[in-house]
């Protein structure tokens, strides 16, 4: 009997580690930017392409940067969160149309609402790929001091608000 | 109209025809961006590598690419590029580091386990036949045996 205690023992760590890997994403990897300050960029607004935003427009606040396209099907997803988070004025949501016809977008934010203080246009995805982005939509929390202090990748549902960003975010803005 | 049928016979002749061509021009960038993109990893399809996959991002990946190789940029210069955005993920051999520690030393951990383990069952396994060893009454009995079964058989 002693002997199968070895065997088993090996058999429940193999297990604990397999069943710790079906919990996590594959497709969540951890971005090397959380920690770093933001990219810069100089983008044509959606609405008024004669204006630029660039983030150090924001300077001093704390505010999410969500990447979005009228293609993606996650954005739509996540579109009713956005737009209640906006409604409740915790924190200003700027848009990243990435990839995206301008119409289409003005189209989309028009039948969906529009939750964004404002959206810049990154039509050849050159700044997407300074952010890192892979899988839209992604949000970032950016602090004060324009540091990018949490990424998420995929639709913000209202859990992953209520537990990770909303508590950051009240964090970061009392600093 | 036999006329106007042998004209559009020769028409494929005239026209201008020519395979695809790739979107970068010079053949040496191509090269290049070939041997670099089968090390990368396309983070849409992530078991691909960022020279067969298709996805609009690997697309832009490969321009992005082609264009630092087109200003010159070293291999690790580019790589570097890549891995500040999207993390040693991106690599297909990843550097060797803390958290990649098992990853590379793993197996060859579970190798020298393995031996060890089966050295010493080998071992114990030699000295058990080596214990046994009969008794006197015992070689008797087996002579017996032996002795009888002969009998037996003829």
């Amino acid at each position: 009997m002693k002997r199968f205690l070895l065997p088993l023992g090996l058999f429940a760590i193999v297990v604990g580690f397999l069943a710790a890997g079906l919990t996590l994403n594959p497709r969540e990897v951890p971005s090397p930017l959380v920690g770093r300050p933001v990219p810069d960029f100089a983008l044509p607004q959606l609405h008024d392409p004669r204006k630029v935003f660039s983030p150090k427009d924001l300077a001093g606040q704390v505010w999410l940067l969500n990447v979005w396209a009228s293609w993606c099907s996650g954005c739509k997803e996540e579109h009713p969160v956005l737009m209640q988070l906006a409604q409740s004025g915790s924190v200003p949501v700027y848009g990243m149309d990435y990839k995206d016809q301008r119409t289409e977008a003005l189209a989309w934010l028009k039948r969906q609402g529009d939750p964004y203080s404002l959206s810049v246009m990154d039509e050849a995805g050159r700044i997407g790929i300074d952010y890192g982005v892979y899988g839209v939509p992604e949000t970032f929390v950016i602090d004060k001091k324009g540091v990018i202090r949490y990424k998420q990748i995929g639709p913000l549902d209202q859990e992953a608000l209520d537990r990770k960003v909303l508590p950051l975010v009240r964090e970061l803005q009392n600093q | 109209m036999s006329l106007f049928l042998l004209l559009l016979c020769l028409m494929p002749g005239v026209t201008f025809a020519q395979e695809a061509r790739p979107l970068g021009e010079n053949p040496a960038v191509e090269a290049r961006l070939k041997t670099l993109a089968v090390e990368l990893r396309c983070l849409v399809c992530q078991n691909q590598t960022l020279a067969d996959s298709n996805a609009p991002l690997a697309e832009d990946l490969r321009r992005e690419v082609r264009e630092m190789i087109a200003k010159n940029m070293t291999d690790e210069q580019i790589i570097e590029f890549l891995v500040t955005r999207y993390g040693d993920f991106v690599r297909y051999r990843p550097p060797f580091k803390m958290t990649t520690f098992l990853l590379w030393v793993g197996p060859f951990l579970l190798l020298a386990t393995g031996t060890a383990v089966l050295m010493v069952s080998l071992r114990r396994r030699a000295q058990k036949t080596e214990e046994a060893t009969l008794s006197p009454e015992e070689q008797a009995r087996v002579a017996q045996l032996l002795e009888g079964k002969k009998g037996s058989t003829t």
